[in-house]
């Protein structure tokens, strides 16, 4: 191309430029023209309609505020409701001086340094024309009390409401969590259209979790009010569409007898179908009464739950952290023969003490002089320390703790609750960036008890045992079963993740369910008993954790189980029936002295309330011999 | 190394030179615009109720944008292009970001550093017409179908991550920046009809991957009338305030419709209706007289660029600022659906007044460098 042929093309380019930039402009101002003619027509055609409508502009949107759904448990018991309350309710712009009235007010309804704060919080959030709420859940003689100088204050009026009610008070406050004040965080988040006239939202447990189901959508009248803002009549109302119910996993009998089972004692439990990953119980001790929040809990009340120094409002099954101890001895042993390292026949020796190839320091077992030969199913029955030990050792950290990851530890189990921890399973890269220091072979040694920095939940614990129990699979644990749109409405099964097979060979499973059998049936077995007079075959574990090192020689001596209870951490686990297993269950007790004598009756109370509240039709035949502790005595016997 | 830090520095200093020798504006754009701001204010006083606070917040963002127009206009077009890449890739990064960041639940726009909030999908406002134009720049116009092709991906990546925000409405808005530039470049009339027919038929795989939270939105969009609370009650308020205002307005702060507030969102997206209220049809056609103005006087310094990219960029703001105005004047009128368009310039905000401001930064040093071959 040259010069000259350049020159002209650009020249046509800048014509075409020219040409388009006229015709968009044109376009444009047609438009323009357009909307002027808009207004034209709005402004002088039609100023005198609309003029009077503004005159006459007497209608107010009013919003109706959603009912909240309502939560049951799997057999459709009511465990959080709304109830009909009263709230006193004030007008901004009504109210000449603010804190006079306020003053004045306190002597016939009491309020709390705690509402006039709040309500002094939420005065900015509103405009001056809208209600702002200033005290909820007024008594009865409070209600009667301001009737009667009600025009003493004008401006301020008693409003009906719905509160939440938990009827289980204390029983679900982990699980279900509670309703709050929507706070100034959450107004940032959520959507103002839907949440118009709400005053409450989720915020902890299955309230929070969801929060989007429960809500429903808003309502709205529109009302015509006179001069002084003062509603007249109701011109037209759309109602609001409720919140979904939802329908939990949990069995409110199997909780209500857990939480007996532990007679007051600091810890927590977790039962899970194996076949599904329902959450069956969810219990934390001590636990909370869940409605003193809705409403606005009082300082006095808050002060002594933070002060109580077993910390009610820890939730212990997903946010406790303990060291499983022997309990991990099964995933274990699993492991060995899943990365084809021993045979279920192989067998090491005890004899007190072991020692890493090459080195003087020894690990204990826990009977003085061992337990002599022992193979998989009798170290699992009688928590021989030096099978795993050795066993862990010849893993090696990597491997053991990319099998031990398979079963959920070291991470949350993705459990339908917010806030969850993941405990800790100990590597040398997280003791590298925790602590900035090398990892020993002794520590890998440890971890083959499940001692050391090793940190499970006792839902992690209840997760794994299901994982154990189902042969293998791995089904997230879960809360909600079903939602519907109301009681008449069919449920909808919630969809829930995908299992995942994380065991190749199922002929490996049988020598560990052997040694768990042996653990409650063999009279060397840890909860050697414990199965007496239930139908079905248990297949269980203990586990005793230390919660400091032994740094001095009273340990040995000292066997006062009072003693040993500020010591230790005790937890059973087991599953039943042992062939075809239904529910499984980690217990956790925070002062135990030994999982086998503390932690597994509360275990076994918990599988009483299964059988009775299970149908025969629903549980898998009993084992053909009457008693099911001869039909597996033989299995871990030694000679 | 010496002759390199030395060659550095020489570079540095000349280009110093060069933004800060041209001090030149385009005195009738900033007078427009001086005009608009002033109006903008007033009206916002009014609408805020007679906040001075607001008021001054709002001034101090035109402050703040004058000075970037002051800098910009005195940057060479050919410097502008050259960084045009970077300021695409910055937006996209940012809207990525917004993605990442936001809440889970509604919609996600905002960037909160530190002190300020910030709307990434306003930067692309800007930075969208830039890119396209850079890309047209060096290949023969009228675009071929495979530039086509490329600038589609190009448009497409900011606009589907604007949608999934959600915020159809600046999605739509800042595609059309994009596609003002195509239609400036020549790009023939039936290349411009199988375009939007292609983007008509991609909705439907958009629609496969919003969540339902986002289509409720969507249709929430076209059918303003399912959502009574929001939209229907809205528009039928604005038309009230219009209506009333007559031929010359009830005064000013003497609207019923927002100091009873009737009206909703009255300092951002609906304050069309209180000028139109306050000041009546008078007002509304003055000012929109400043905007038809404003956008002409954009051709104009279109018409007399020099290079290509200066052409297509000063063009298609100028005709994107003019949407701006016509979509906010439809829906504040009922003629459009509730879209949240701000008036370009009057509305309360600050992402969208500063970046305008620095277009006409943009704009100002294509004008200022007309001469100026590159």
């Amino acid at each position: 191309m040259n010069q000259h042929e350049e020159l002209r093309d650009k020249g046509a380019q800048l014509a075409r430029f020219g040409r388009r930039a006229l015709a968009g402009f044109v376009i444009m101002l047609a438009l323009l023209l357009v909307v002027a003619g808009r207004f034209v027509y709005l402004q002088v055609f039609e100023h005198a309609e609309y003029s009077t409508r503004a005159k006459a502009n007497r209608v107010r949107l009013r919003h109706l505020p959603p009912p909240r759904g309502l939560i049951y448990d799997r057999d459709g018991r009511l465990l959080a409701d709304n109830v009909p309350a009263f709230r006193l309710d004030v007008l901004p712009d009504k109210v000449e001086h603010m804190d006079r009235m306020l003053h004045r007010l306190s002597a016939i309804v009491p309020l709390t340094d705690d509402d006039i704060r709040r309500f002094k919080q939420s005065l900015k959030q509103h405009r001056s024309f809208e209600q702002v709420p200033l005290k909820f859940h007024l008594t009865e003689s409070e209600r009667d009390r301001f009737a009667i100088d009600q025009w003493q204050f004008p401006g301020v009026s008693v409003a009906p409401y719905l509160t939440r009610n938990y009827p289980y008070g204390a029983e679900f406050a982990h699980v279900i969590g509670y309703v709050g004040r929507i706070d100034e965080k959450e107004l940032q988040r959520i959507d103002p259209d839907r949440y118009a006239g709400t005053t409450h939202i989720g915020k902890t447990g299955i309230e929070k979790q969801y929060e989007n189901l429960l809500h429903g959508t808003p309502g709205y009248e529109l009302v015509e009010v006179n001069a002084n803002q003062r509603p007249l009549r109701v011109l037209q109302r759309v109602p609001a569409k409720p919140g979904k119910n939802l329908y939990l996993t949990i069995d409110e009998r199997l909780q209500r007898a857990a939480i007996e089972a532990f007679d007051g004692q600091t810890g927590a439990a977790v039962v899970i179908d194996p076949r599904n990953g329902d959450v069956l119980a969810m219990v934390t001790v001590p636990s909370f009464d869940a409605n003193l929040f809705v409403n606005g809990i009082s300082q006095a009340d808050y002060s002594a739950l933070l002060e109580n120094p077993e910390k009610p409002l820890l939730n212990r099954t997903m946010r406790g952290g303990y060291p499983p101890g022997s309990t991990v001895k099964p995933f274990i042993g699993l492991g060995g023969l899943e990365l084809g390292l021993r045979k279920a026949s192989d067998t090491v020796l005890s004899t007190g003490t072991y020692y890493i190839p090459g080195s003087s320091r020894g690990y204990r077992d826990d009977t003085r002089y061992g337990a002599g030969r022992v193979d998989l199913a009798q170290a699992i029955t009688q928590s021989v320390n030096t099978y795993f030990y050795s066993l862990a050792y010849q893993m090696g950290i990597g491997r053991f703790d990319q099998w031990m990851s398979k079963f959920g530890f070291g991470s949350p189990t993705g459990i339908d609750l917010p806030d969850e921890t993941g405990g800790v399973l100990p590597s040398p890269e997280w003791k590298r960036k925790t602590f900035n220091k090398p990892w020993y072979p002794g520590e890998t040694v440890i971890s083959g008890i499940g001692q050391g920095y090793w940190m499970v939940t006792p839902l992690q614990m209840a997760h794994a045992l299901a994982t154990l129990a189902d042969g293998g699979v791995a089904h997230t644990p879960h809360l909600l079963a079903a939602t519907s749109d109301g009681l008449k409405a069919p449920e909808v099964p919630y969809p829930q993740p995908p299992a995942v097979r994380i065991a190749d060979d199922p002929a490996d499973f049988a020598p560990v369910r052997q040694g768990m059998l042996g653990v409650v049936y063999d009279n060397k077995g840890t909860a050697f008993g414990l199965g007496k007079g239930f139908p079905y075959l248990i297949a269980g574990k203990t586990g005793t954790a230390e919660r400091y090192s032994r740094t001095s020689d009273a340990y040995n001596t000292n066997k006062n189980l009072a003693y040993l209870a500020t010591r230790h951490r005790a937890w059973f686990i087991c599953y039943a029936p042992a062939e075809h297993p239904q529910i499984a269950i980690a217990v956790a007790l925070e002062h135990g002295a030994w999982g086998g004598s503390a932690a597994a009756p509360i275990a076994r109370k918990i599988l009483d309330q299964w059988l009775a509240d299970t149908p025969p039709s629903e549980r898998p035949p009993l084992p053909v011999t009457a008693d099911a502790q001869a039909a597996a005595a033989p299995a871990g016997r030694t000679p | 190394m010496n002759a390199l830090v030395n060659g550095l520095r020489g570079r540095a200093l000349r280009m110093g030179r060069r933004i800060l020798s041209r001090p030149r504006i385009d005195l009738p754009l900033a007078i427009a615009l001086l005009l608009l701001a002033a109006i903008g204010l007033t009206v916002l006083y009014s609408a805020s109720d007679l906040d001075a606070g607001t008021v001054i917040g709002q001034a101090a963002r035109f402050l703040i944008g004058a000075v970037l127009l002051l800098v910009v206009s005195r940057i060479p077009p050919s410097l502008l292009r050259a960084w045009t890449p970077w300021f695409y890739a910055l937006g996209v990064l940012l809207l990525v970001v917004v993605q990442v960041l936001g809440e889970g639940q509604g919609a996600s726009r905002w960037l909160d550093i530190g002190v300020v909030r910030f709307q990434p999908s306003e930067l692309m406002k800007l930075a969208m017409p830039m890119m396209v134009a850079w890309y047209l720049h060096p290949r023969p116009l009228p675009p071929r179908w495979r530039d086509i092709l490329a600038l589609a991906f190009l448009l497409a990546v900011p606009v589907l991550l604007i949608v999934k925000q959600p915020d159809l409405g600046t999605a739509l808005l800042v595609a059309a920046s994009g596609v003002f530039v195509l239609f400036l470049a020549g790009l023939q009339w039936w290349k411009i009809g199988a375009m939007v027919a292609g983007l008509a038929a991609s909705a439907p795989v958009a629609w496969h991957f919003m969540h339902d939270y986002q289509r409720e939105r969507v249709l929430t969009f076209l059918h303003p009338e399912n959502d009574p609370l929001g939209s229907g009650w809205h528009i039928l308020q604005s038309m009230i305030a219009v209506g009333s205002g007559g031929l010359l307005g009830k005064g000013f702060n003497q609207g019923t419709q927002s100091k009873l507030e009737f009206l909703p969102e009255h300092t951002t997206d609906f304050i069309f209706a209180v000028l139109g209220e306050e000041f009546g049809l008078v007002g509304v056609l003055v000012l929109l007289t400043v905007y038809a103005v404003i956008v002409g006087r954009c051709l104009w310094i279109a018409a007399n660029a020099r290079d290509t990219w200066s052409r297509l960029v000063a063009g298609a703001f100028g005709l994107a600022f003019f949407v701006y105005v016509i979509v906010n004047g439809g829906m504040i009128t009922g003629l459009l659906p509730v879209v949240g368009v701000p008036l370009p310039l009057v509305s309360y905000g600050g992402t969208s007044a500063i970046t305008l401001l620095i277009g006409f930064g943009v704009v100002m040093s294509i004008h200022a460098h007309r001469k100026w071959t590159p």
